[in-house]
């Protein structure tokens, strides 16, 4: 029996399901198939469910997203991307979830390297071959009522492959585009690092100011010893609902870091889980800006499964108007896990009376010998350091702006590639009052 | 320079200051001192505009202005610096750009314009050496990670970028080893003007063997209860602070 905010949906999926991507491919139409059921049974996630107990996605029952379809914008121009695409890197641009060759920019890639339209990537036996697998291996269809509805639906995506040893020398960006009123837009992206590769990756989330329903599910492998760096940049459209999930398998001694930057959409849930194995190494950083009436959901989930893991996590919160922001951290030490090394802090900055942090940090430790810390704060401006500035002659508006400013800039200065660097403090500074944060200066 | 006339003060419903009085002409060096509890900190605040204080009777007077009437930040661009006892940290502001941003306000107040890049780095980099400091102090954040010298020679610095008229220094010698102490007097020492007054708080008179002060004010119950001149401080090292307010007591 279908819950009433998954039916429609239910029963349009015949009508669609041949439209779908991978026709050819036996197992991805099972694993499709195994999806709407699963969807079918369960929804979209109840805030019953203790992973959502703090995000309400009722909003689904009431609204109907039909699925978008494959079209040409007019808007989106290649100037119009310039706000988000990098220059200093390749990109692949899917617009309302599909691949468009016009925007993306994938010449002269390393030899080996493999950046492509996931649906492209499963009409190609040698492609498909590497997915199977992949396609829902770092997720299960039962992990959540999105990740189910992304498997029925998906469109298209991206698959990200690095060969064995080979540093690819420029950052891979994969821009989402949402473009038309109150579609429903599903991608998957599986990247796939070898042994002793490395690269850095971008996911950029924008789009026109209309309402629509952005679900993306990303698959990463980090192979042994190999180093993956993704940031993900959501700047969707101010109507927007986003979710987001990056599920990661790490190989041993494999090195995965994540920079979540989480300023736009009006309700937005992130998932980040990662799975470590022997020594293996995780970095997650986040930053959620909430102003107006946005709600960000921050869920991460740290499974050290083998010895010597460490893993660290820092996300901060700034938060004004009546925006809601939450963060819900769990390590999971597994009794094998001896000598982990793990600290999450989530730090949050409430700017109005109104907005809201819900914090549940949560370790489960089964080893005996490992060292876990956690630490969260909620808290306000601090007054001595406002009059500190205001002895300096900084009026008290512009001091409490450099101070939330200088709270939110610690996770972009992060970010080590300069344009990517740069493109984040300016939709960071857009999100502040302008007067007084004077960029020439930083 | 700064006219204090019968300034009594309150933190609620507590008395702090009951009745200062204090005339600082320009190019003076004035010592506030007395036993911890006297009051001297609450003075330094209650000069550059901390709140929490209420002013329940009497005025201070800066350049002929009401200075109790202004903002702490219009106190600074008018020409008023505290250096702090605690200087605080401010991760995420670099200190080059808290030394931009204040320069920039005091010339805004001016009608002047903004300051040259190539001039200000020129002019920061000067103090910088002056004051012995390393120049990766300015790209850290302020006060961020500092020991305590490094803290008050950043105020000092502050100080000697910005040029303010009036310079009240509360307990800049706490914490401070001899040699930090001999940088950070040698620093006040350069900036001493015919047009620069000095107000020092401070417990010790060790401080004033490097910055040698016109005149001494004996802070106790918060009052003044005894000035003079340099000599004073010395009275104050061999005798103690008991003597006075033993003599206030039976007064």
């Amino acid at each position: 029996m279908a819950k009433a905010n998954s039916s429609a949906y239910v029963e349009r999926y015949a009508d669609v399901a041949s439209s779908l991507c991978g026709q050819t491919v036996p197992w991805l139409q099972q694993q499709r198939a195994d999806a709407i059921l699963q969807f079918t049974e369960y929804g979209f996630p109840a805030i019953r469910d203790e992973d959502w107990r703090y995000t309400n996605v009722s909003v689904l029952d009431k609204q109907h997203f039909a699925m978008a379809q494959k079209s040409v914008s007019a808007v989106i121009t290649a100037d119009w991307l310039k706000a988000y695409q990098l220059v200093d890197a390749w990109s692949l641009v899917l617009v309302d979830g599909y691949f468009s060759a016009e925007h993306s920019v994938l010449a002269d890639l390393p030899e080996g390297v493999t950046v492509m339209s996931l649906a492209k990537a499963l009409q190609d036996a040698q492609y498909a071959t590497v997915l199977e697998g992949k396609i829902n291996g770092a997720v299960s269809q039962d992990e959540n009522g999105f990740v189910a509805f992304n498997g029925a639906y998906f469109v298209d995506g991206v698959l990200i492959h690095v060969p064995a040893k080979l540093q690819v020398s420029k950052p891979i960006q994969v821009l989402h585009i949402a473009t038309q009123e109150l579609t429903a837009i599903n991608t998957r992206s599986v990247i796939v690092a070898d042994e002793l590769s490395e690269v850095q990756l971008i996911e950029t989330f924008a789009g026109l100011e209309c309402a629509y329903l952005s679900v993306a599910v990303t698959e990463v492998f980090v192979g042994q010893n190999a180093n993956v760096t993704l940031h993900k940049v959501q700047v969707e459209s101010e109507k927007a609902i986003h979710f987001g999930g990056t599920y990661v398998k790490q190989a041993r001694d494999a090195r995965f870091r994540h920079d979540n930057f989480a300023l736009g959409g009006v309700l937005v849930r992130s998932d980040v889980h990662t799975d470590l194995d022997y020594a293996s190494e995780c970095e997650l950083n986040g930053l959620y800006l909430g102003v107006k009436r946005q709600h960000i959901d921050n869920h991460t989930r740290i499974n050290h499964l083998k010895p010597h893991g460490i893993s660290r996590q820092l996300y901060k919160g700034v938060l004004d108007d009546r925006a809601r922001g939450v963060f819900q951290g769990r390590v999971v030490v597994a009794e094998d896990a001896q000598k982990t090394d793990s600290q999450m802090n989530n730090r949050n900055l409430l700017l109005s009376s109104d907005a809201e942090a819900d914090t549940k940090p949560q370790l489960e430790i089964y080893a005996d010998d490992v060292k876990c810390a956690h630490g969260v704060t909620v808290g306000q401006l601090d007054e001595k350091s406002i009059f500190y500035l205001q002895s300096r002659c900084v009026d008290e508006e512009t001091a409490r702006n450099m101070l939330t400013f200088a709270f939110a800039n610690e996770m972009v200065d992060k970010v080590k590639i300069k344009s990517l660097h740069d493109l984040i403090l300016g939709q960071v500074l857009t999100r502040f009052p302008q007067e007084g944060i004077n960029k020439e200066w930083l | 320079m700064l006219s204090i006339k019968n300034l009594h003060v309150s933190v609620g419903d507590k008395p702090i200051l009951k009745g200062i009085n204090l005339e600082i002409k320009p190019g003076e060096i004035h010592a506030i001192m007395g036993p911890n509890g006297s009051g001297k900190s609450t003075l330094s605040h209650i000069l550059s505009g901390k709140s929490g204080y209420t002013v329940t009777e009497g005025s201070a007077t800066y350049q002929g202005k009401d200075l109790l009437e202004m903002p702490p930040e219009i106190r600074a661009r008018e020409g008023v610096f505290l250096a702090f006892q605690y200087p605080v940290e401010i991760p995420g502001v670099s200190n080059v750009y808290l030394l931009k941003a204040a320069l920039n306000s005091i010339r805004k107040h001016h009608g002047q314009s903004e300051v040259d890049a190539m001039d200000f780095l020129t002019l920061v980099k000067g103090k910088v050496r002056l004051l012995e400091m390393d120049e990766k102090f300015l790209y850290r954040a302020v006060n961020e990670g500092f020991s305590g010298g490094e803290k008050k020679r950043n105020e000092i610095l502050q100080m000697a970028i910005l040029e303010p008229k009036l310079c009240i220094l509360d307990e800049t010698d706490s914490g401070l080893d001899i040699d930090a102490l001999k940088i950070v007097s040698e620093g006040v020492n350069s900036l001493r003007s015919p047009d620069r007054s000095f107000v020092m708080v401070t417990h010790y008179q060790r401080l004033l063997d490097y910055i040698k002060p016109d005149f001494v004010h004996v802070l106790a119950n918060g009052q003044i209860v005894k000035s003079g001149g340099a000599e004073l401080a010395l009275e104050l090292e061999e005798k103690g602070y008991s003597w006075l307010e033993d003599a206030e007591a039976s007064a």
